[in-house]
């Protein structure tokens, strides 16, 4: 009783290793999930890089099929699930409570358990490079050939576990912000006057919380295919393998709004404040965000218009599919009303945002043309799907999430990331992206088909097939001086001051970084830009050149340790850790022993012990 | 560029094209006229050094919100009307024109033709008469596959169990078409490939004739071959089917007419007594993860089996 005792003691410590472990502060748990999403995303880059030398000339053997498949597969899974999704989650963290104006997120235990579920999660997904194979299957698993008889290696095992303790992060995370960003905003900030990128992580959350289940349901079917002899998808045993692609579309579709709306908000964000101007059409690029939430449930089956649905449902999913493109349109063309009449100042964060408004353009025009179901049946599954996925995801999402990196980490460090270093990156990455991606619409039409691991020479493909894997590496060495960048300046970095870019919203009211509890004074809010009307009042500064007022939302930053703030827990890395070992006691069956005549394997019953345990810790846990 | 959407060869993929065409270019309008307006706004309101001027504090404009919702909506709607009259055209084959019945059935890594009316039973290369529709019926032995010849049609997907799925097709004119699975199917996915071979309806007729024929009956070396071939110790016919011999497997093509074919292994290698030692001596080697072993087959053996095979015209 000692031992639990001592540990139900709170940590205290502000400083050191154990400080970030047991950390709930939402400001550093954003940095955890940033440090640890980068590192994914580079790694995700990797293996991009690894296809792509491959892919540089024809009948290429630098590496093999089998290795091939579990590099496409585990790109996909790496970008999507541990890259963009939580580089984006690392901006609700921080940015959330900021902009708001709250001192913490709902339920800082909970956020943590989010960060350390994920990272155990992102570990689990990798592990079969270690183990034999990692996932083979393609980030979409289509079944049957995700049965044990077809994809044996525990690859397959480790992403169905791996995807639903993932869930488990991100479905606690998404409740976390909803809750949040209804309760805890700062007095007057009602709805219509919350920043944009609110909105879209309140948009984002919901789409989490919906389209996870759907996907959980799908990936146990699964898991009891493989591991109990079912046959949900067992053709031979009376299974449908139509049953995964409907399910795993349902989430599938909802999942691409989740990777891109954050970003759409963070580029709602940048592009007013770099432009000296309100958003445009504010309640319009809201409502469109929001209706793209909701329309992104129709549309799940234009990914299955080869299956042979029938006229009827194609022609059903082609319509609700070029629907979409309407709300998506007019946020395209409010951005370009923000930036009309405004005093454009060209640095790197609005770079970033003009970028990724061009090159979504473009992958959202190539997106109309396979919402033509004859159209998708020459471009489905080819090189022409690769470019606009990646014209939406990497200049779409990566652009964004890029924008929000360079615009928010003078907030996190107080440091300035260096300018012409930030330009070079820009102008690295954008050029390369192009070079990249680009000519795939090409080869794709030329009926190069996407997942193949090597192809003859003779196709029309062999020279635009350089040009990509030329492209991608001219886009990897702006990502490499990205990374220069982070680590010069923040040694060397100018110092960035509480508002370096005459900032709109309440984040820059505050110190750079924030201190523990953000703001001394919870301010009140009294209309759209709340900051913006604190500095230039409510005329919006028309014709002022310096503000009017001094900054008062933060209040005075004199001695406030009296401020009650959570105290950190050892708990939420407890039940992480125990997430983790029953995981894994599932995919090895380590040890099975017999308990009331049934098999129970060791480590997943320690590892729902210490769950219990932790929980348990958790809900006696006193106040420090 | 035997696999060009854009050089459609075949109604299907020719009606698909205009389609697509269609949406192109209305897309490259739409592209230059937004992008266009983006790159204009951003050299034209660019902060000058030394500006630093508040610009006016526009909100927006609700007439205008009104419009750029209107004309979008507009444009798709062009789209959608022809894109579902195409839909409605594919989804069965015209009348106008005598139809083929083709079953395709595929396999990890390899393509199964079957003509029913016609009692032929092929693999990996598909004949066709010209003047006709093909309308083919598709499923899958194992997992999903999908059909696709560029220059001829759009893809289908190929399902195990019950379910199938249909694609009708024909081509212009005389001609060698490639196709290529377009559905990741396992380690070999990259090495799944086929040829529709569009003739006349004469060729068709004798290539039908041909294929019906009963083997080829082997002489000399190649009588060893045939041998070789059914020889409990060396397994081939325990997978491939040789019509008129104790050769009935299932597993792989069927082989009764081989050196009627121009390619082997699924499109991967011409058929050329080199290429068939190569991959006799280790399929694996050339084909990640096919079903057909190395037999452990000695140099000797293997030309034999290449003598063999290459008489089974």
């Amino acid at each position: 009783m000692a031992t639990i005792a001592a540990v139900l003691r709170r940590p205290t410590s502000p400083t050191g290793v154990w400080a970030w472990i047991t950390t709930v502060d939402h400001k550093r748990i954003g940095v955890l999930y940033l440090v640890t999403a980068f590192t994914f995303f580079l790694i995700g880059g990797l293996e991009a890089m690894a296809m792509r030398t491959q892919l540089m000339r024809a009948d290429n053997s630098v590496v093999s099929a089998s290795v091939f498949s579990q590099l496409f597969t585990m790109h996909a899974l790496t970008m999507i699930f541990l890259g963009v999704m939580p580089l984006s989650a690392a901006f609700f963290n921080f940015i959330v409570p900021l902009q708001i104006g709250a001192r913490d997120v709902a339920f800082p235990r909970l956020n943590a358990l989010s960060y350390w579920v994920f990272l155990f999660g992102g570990i689990l997904l990798n592990l079969g490079w270690f183990t034999g194979g990692a996932a083979d299957a393609g980030w979409f698993a289509y079944a049957n050939l995700t049965e044990r008889t077809y994809t044996p290696s525990h690859g397959m095992d480790f992403y169905v576990l791996g995807l639903l303790v993932l869930g488990v992060s991100s479905l606690a995370a998404a409740l976390n912000f909803i809750i949040t960003i209804i309760n805890l905003r700062a007095p007057g900030m009602t709805l219509m006057r919350m920043p944009v990128f609110i909105w879209m992580t309140l948009v984002t959350s919901f789409l989490l919380v919906f389209a996870f289940p759907v996907i959980t349901v799908g990936l146990f079917q699964l898991l009891f295919d493989r591991f109990f002899g079912t046959n949900f998808f067992n053709v031979a045993g009376g299974g449908d393998v139509i049953m995964w692609q409907h399910l795993f579309w349902v989430f599938g579709h909802p999942e691409v709004y989740i990777l891109i709306l954050p970003a759409m908000g963070i580029v709602s964000e940048v592009l007013p404040a770099f432009s000296r101007k309100p958003l445009f059409g504010y309640p319009f690029v809201v409502f469109s965000g929001v209706v793209i939430g909701f329309m992104g449930w129709g549309v799940w089956a234009h990914h299955m218009f080869t299956t042979g649905m029938g006229p009827v449902a194609d022609a059903v999913f082609s319509v609700t599919t070029m629907l979409i493109a309407v709300p998506t349109g007019v946020k395209i063309f409010n951005w370009l009303g923000t930036l009309w009449g405004g005093s454009l100042d060209l640095k790197t964060p609005m770079l970033f945002a003009l970028g990724f408004v061009f090159l979504f353009i473009i992958g959202g025009l190539s997106g109309v043309s396979h919402a033509s179901p004859p159209a998708d049946l020459q471009q489905q599954d080819t090189y022409y799907i690769v470019a606009h996925i990646h014209y939406v995801l990497f200049g779409g999402s990566i652009f964004g999430i890029f924008a929000g990196l360079y615009y928010w980490f003078p907030k996190m460090t107080n440091r300035l990331l260096n300018e012409g270093v930030g330009k070079l990156n820009f102008w690295l990455m954008f050029i390369g992206m192009n070079m990249a991606f680009a000519p795939m619409h090409w080869y794709g039409l030329q009926g190069m088909p996407r997942r193949i691991y090597t192809y003859p020479s003779g196709m029309g493909w062999d020279g635009w097939n350089l040009v990509s894997t030329i492209g991608g590496y001219i886009l990897a060495v702006g990502i490499l001086v990205f990374v220069y960048n982070v680590f010069s300046s923040l040694r060397r970095g100018r110092v960035a001051g509480d508002d370096p870019w005459d900032g709109r919203t309440l984040e820059w009211a505050i110190p750079s970084p924030p201190p523990h509890y953000n703001f001394a004074e919870i301010p009140v809010v009294h209309g759209r830009d709340a900051f913006w009307e604190q500095k230039y009042g409510a005329g919006h500064g028309e014709g002022a050149q310096t503000p009017m007022h001094r900054p008062v939302a933060g209040g005075s930053y004199e001695a406030h340790a009296d401020i009650h703030m959570p105290s950190p827990s050892y708990w939420p890395i407890v039940v992480s850790f125990g997430l983790l070992l029953l995981a894994l006691g599932v995919v090895y069956g380590l040890a099975p022993v017999m308990l009331l005549g049934l098999p129970f394997n060791v480590t997943s019953l320690l590892g729902v012990g210490i769950i219990f345990i932790g929980i348990y810790g958790w809900s006696i846990e006193p106040v420090a | 560029m035997p696999q060009n959407t854009l050089a459609p060869a075949g109604e299907v993929a020719r009606d698909i094209l205009s389609l697509f065409r269609l949406i192109f270019w209305m897309a490259v309008v739409v592209f230059v006229v937004v992008q266009g307006l983006l790159v204009y706004a951003i050299f034209r309101f660019r902060r000058k050094p030394g500006d630093t001027a508040m610009p006016a504090q526009v909100h927006g404009n609700t007439p205008l919100e009104v419009a750029w919702t209107i004309a979008p909506a507009v444009i798709l709607a062009v789209i959608a009307v022809p894109t579902i009259g195409t839909i409605g055209k594919l989804a069965e084959p015209p009348d106008g024109k005598p139809v083929v019945q083709v079953s395709v059935t595929g396999h990890q890594w390899w393509w199964e033709f079957q003509l029913p009316e016609l009692g032929v039973l092929t693999a990996n290369e598909l004949h066709i008469p010209v003047g006709s529709r093909v309308n083919a019926t598709l499923k899958s032995a194992d997992i999903i596959h999908s059909f696709w010849v560029p220059r001829l049609s759009g893809k289908s997907d190929l399902f195990p169990g019950s379910r199938t799925t249909s694609r009708w097709f024909d081509a212009d004119q005389p001609g060698e078409y490639q196709g290529q699975c377009a559905e990741f199917c396992g380690a070999s996915h990259a090495h799944m490939k086929f040829r529709v071979i569009a003739q006349t309806q004469a060729d068709f007729d004798a290539w039908v004739r041909a294929q019906k024929a009963p083997a080829a009956t082997p002489t000399g070396r190649a009588a060893d071959g045939a041998a070789l071939f059914t020889n409990p110790s060396k397994l081939c016919y325990t997978c491939h089917t040789i019509d008129g011999t104790t050769a009935q497997g299932k597993v792989g093509p069927n082989l009764t007419h081989f050196a009627s074919r121009g390619t082997l292994a699924a499109g991967l290698f011409e058929r050329t007594d080199e290429n068939i030692a190569t991959w006799l001596r280790d399929p694996l080697a050339v084909k990640p993860g096919s079903k057909m072993p190395n037999l452990g087959l000695s140099d000797t053996d293997i030309q034999t089996l290449v003598t063999y095979l290459q008489a089974l015209k």
